[in-house]
């Protein structure tokens, strides 16, 4: 009896418009973010997590909008990470209604940022969203490096160092997204989340790569994540939220159900 | 005439989520966002949401002159619902930023959780973030249609304790027990945030709209 363990769907948002297709089967309009985000809500996920990947600028006012017309109808925490580099836009997107804000590029591009927002705002609504790729070759300890432009650039930063920097900084939470998994189905890399989760004093979120229920429980027990964020297994329906809680407290996970 | 129910702003985070949750579940009232004080003391119900530094917020309150709107809607006997750092304000004293004093309301004092260690020896994390259980410590109109140990959504760094038993309201457990919720008379708050704790949060905010202490 205590604290559960959170399942957080994930959300490409770009102006507005859900991308990289949520497919539930009787939703009115798949690409809305609010009907998507209500859907989740009753489907029992304990946050959401929007990613804004709106290329111009302009177009980020829409993101505001979203999140106001999801605030006011969905009564669960909503990140909101993407394209995050400024103290006004964390002032924006917190009085639009998001809980916690995602700073991923910026930190690394300038990591008294961090520690800025985090003074400014509080680190309860800080995450910092770092991207790590393994370096290290398979007959050497475990290495990992973060990287920036969707896994493509290197910054020479050590992961772990990174993540207890980012902490010691004020980030209230990490969301850690192996680039190596992303997208693979093969399951988080459960040796870098138990590395980061074990070094730092703040819940971790594992992310990258989760292709069935198992990879969930395994994000948790094995890799000693706080919470398991994932998309595709959720909006094309293989799965539903409440499906992986009943799994995960079988597991012997506790779970917020019912 | 409809109630007023005033959300105090003062510039301390997110009150959109607090807002519009009560605007959700409002039957006639009229919800109010301000940080004026007058306006705070002609509601019929006061919300006093929270998050961030003690220190900054209570700060604030004492500089807008909130601090005396908040402690005169209580003398007056009107509904207030503090919430996460609302609730810490309303205690005594608070440990974090080296030792602030806060309103009195309660005799509880605000402590960090510190490095506390779960069953198996391992370091709890620390914001407490997520939705854990609260075990209702008497029956009350404000938990009403919420059954006992049920799961509310927390963020929080520092939490209450030492308030005498009479005002404990609910208890949640992490690595140690501490209040979820305190009341007396017609005050009530709450470490967890029911804006952000789906059905059973609004719920308790159907509940504090209804509440004739």
């Amino acid at each position: 009896m205590g604290l559960a363990k959170r399942i957080i769907p994930c959300l490409d948002v770009d102006a507005g418009r859900v991308v990289k297709g949520v497919q539930f089967v009787d939703i009115r309009d798949a690409g809305d973010p609010v009907e998507i985000a209500k859907r989740y809500n009753d489907a029992g996920a304990d946050e959401i997590t929007f990613l804004d990947i709106t290329a111009s600028h302009q177009e980020r006012d829409t993101t505001l909008h979203i999140v106001e017309r999801i605030a006011s109808q969905v009564f669960i925490p909503l990140t909101v990470g993407g394209g995050v580099r400024t103290l006004e836009d964390i002032r924006n997107l917190l009085n639009a209604g998001a809980d916690k804000v995602g700073i991923n590029s910026a930190a690394v591009h300038n990591p008294e940022f961090v520690r800025e927002a985090a003074e400014r705002f509080g680190s309860q609504c800080i995450v910092v969203a770092i991207d790590a790729k393994k370096v290290s070759a398979e007959s050497e300890s475990n290495r990992w490096e973060i990287f920036t432009h969707g896994g493509r650039k290197p910054t020479g930063l050590d992961a772990v160092a990174w993540a207890k920097q980012m902490t010691d900084y004020g980030a209230g939470e990490i969301l850690l997204t192996s680039m190596d998994r992303d997208g693979t189905k093969n399951g988080f890399d459960i040796a870098l989340t138990r590395a980061i989760a074990d070094a730092v004093p703040v819940p971790v979120i594992a992310s990258g790569g989760v292709g069935n229920l198992q990879h969930l429980v395994d994000g948790v027990v094995q890799g000693g994540a706080d919470a398991v964020l994932a998309a595709s297994i959720f909006h094309f329906g293989e799965y539903s939220v409440q499906e992986a809680k009943q799994f995960m407290q079988a597991a012997g996970v506790e779970m917020r159900l019912g | 005439m409809s109630e007023v129910v005033a959300v105090i702003d003062y510039g301390m985070g997110n009150l959109h989520s607090a807002g519009k949750a009560l605007e959700k579940v409002a039957s006639g009232q009229q919800i109010v966002i301000t940080g004026d004080p007058d306006q705070v003391r002609a509601a019929n119900r006061v919300v006093f949401p929270g998050v961030g530094a003690i220190r900054d917020c209570i700060a604030v309150l004492r500089e807008t002159g909130l601090d005396r709107a908040i402690l005169d809607v209580i003398a007056a006997g009107k509904p207030v619902l503090g919430i996460c750092v609302g609730m810490q304000a309303l205690m005594a004293r608070s440990e974090e930023n080296n030792g602030v004093d806060c309103l009195g309301v309660f005799g509880g004092q605000v402590t960090f959780f510190g490095e506390l260690q779960n069953d198996t020896g391992g370091r709890l994390k620390v914001p407490h973030m997520g939705w854990n259980q609260v075990r209702q410590g008497m029956a009350h109109p404000m938990w009403a249609g919420i059954a006992d140990n049920t799961r509310f959504y927390f963020v929080h760094s520092y939490c209450v304790t030492g308030l005498v038993d009479e005002e404990v309201a609910g208890r949640c457990d992490y690595g140690l027990s501490f209040a979820a919720a305190a009341t007396r008379k017609n005050v009530f708050a709450v470490q967890f945030h029911p804006e952000k704790s789906a059905d059973a949060g609004l719920t308790l905010l159907e509940n504090f709209l209804r509440w004739q202490p």
